[in-house]
């Protein structure tokens, strides 16, 4: 295995781990690991994530294909939410004989 | 469910001895990885086979303290029993070596155990049995954690292919003796509380040599010498230290809890 710049790569890339519950309806992010390649990863996350049967599945991607959001852009990002109550869904009344909402 | 038999039986407490101090002995190797792996994922990895492993150890050593009449507990035979009465087989007493090795080691000893584990489920003593179901799902996960390995190592770099090569020559002298049938695994197979574990060498034999065909590695050859009489409690020079170190704190303070 060798890096773009052609340098043998001296440790495991990185993966992040996603583990679902048992009563979970989604993946959660439960931390990260080392692994040569992605089907190492998921026995690695397995070994060290799901030890006290934390989960009945496994997601693991490799760190550097997540695009996060930078914490520079975080004003321009997400500010401009945070004035706009209007989007929360509390400005009508529900009628009484509406089921199961 | 009936109540479970403490009729002694001391040929197949023998028998279940010997598959017991397997797992114990290679537990305490196994172990030995922890700080020691490439990578802290890979310490994980060895040392939750090593925990399932003694959990096994533990099942099958409390069934023998029943069956051989002593009532002597895991603990007893764990720690107060001297080299000549232990029962496992030389290829998991011997000292903890290459990454390679320990995987070459694991390939065969999981696979052995699949096969085993497999069989034993129809044992007619009850608590055999059981370890057998539970371990069964055990062994196959150490099974894949070491075909995993195997297969990248062999058809990896040259480096690790050579190597991986090399430890395939390592382990080979000590196969035969997990194969071989004794008195006590006779009578276990005959009253069919065990399998004979000639029974069990086909079947290994074809897993792994699917692995190394895959590896790219050559299956190695019969080696001249082989390793034998860990049965009878005759075992080779690192049987000693490693007991010294798992039975040193047991016997310095007995009956010491924590």
């Amino acid at each position: 295995m060798s890096t773009e710049t052609g340098q043998p790569e001296r440790s495991w890339p990185l993966w992040e781990v996603f583990v679902r519950g048992k009563r979970g309806l989604s993946h959660v992010h439960v931390g990260s690991l080392h692994a040569p390649d992605a089907v190492m990863a998921l026995r690695n996350a397995r070994d060290v994530y799901t030890r006290r049967q934390e989960g009945v599945s496994i997601w693991v991607a490799r760190a550097s294909d997540i695009t996060a959001s930078s914490p520079d852009e975080r004003d321009a990002f997400f500010d401009p939410a945070a004035d706009k109550v209007y989007r929360h869904p509390t400005f009508y009344d529900v009628p009484e004989d509406v089921e199961y909402l | 469910m009936a109540p479970v038999s403490r009729a002694v039986d001391s040929l197949a407490a023998q028998y279940i001895l010997g598959l017991g101090d397997d797992a114990l002995v290679y537990a305490q190797r196994l172990g030995e990885w922890i700080s020691h792996g490439p990578q802290i994922e890979e310490d994980m990895a060895l040392a939750n086979v090593g925990l399932d492993l003694l959990g096994q150890a533990r099942a099958l050593l409390g069934r023998v303290g029943e069956l051989d009449g002593t009532g002597r507990s895991e603990d007893d035979l764990a720690y107060f029993r001297d080299e000549r009465e232990f029962r496992n087989v030389h290829l998991v007493e011997q000292e903890r070596s290459g990454f390679g090795f320990e995987m070459a080691r694991l390939l065969w000893f999981a696979t052995y155990q699949r096969e085993l584990y497999a069989a034993l489920r129809a044992s007619t003593d009850e608590v055999l049995a059981g370890v057998a179901g539970k371990a069964l799902k055990e062994v196959d996960y150490h099974r894949d954690h070491a075909t995993q390995w195997v297969l990248r190592l062999g058809d990896g770099t040259q480096e690790s292919h050579a190597r991986m090569q090399e430890a395939l020559a390592a382990v080979q002298p000590y196969v035969a003796e997990l194969f071989e049938d004794d008195a006590a695994s006779a009578a276990a197979a005959d009253s069919g509380l065990g399998v004979l574990p000639s029974s069990l060498r086909p079947a290994t034999t074809a897993w792994v040599r699917g692995v190394v065909d895959q590896a790219t590695l050559a299956w190695p050859e019969e080696s001249r010498w082989r390793a034998r009489g860990g049965r009878d409690g005759v075992h080779s020079r690192p049987m000693g230290y490693l007991l010294a170190e798992m039975q040193h704190i047991a016997r310095s303070h007995p009956g010491a809890t924590w």
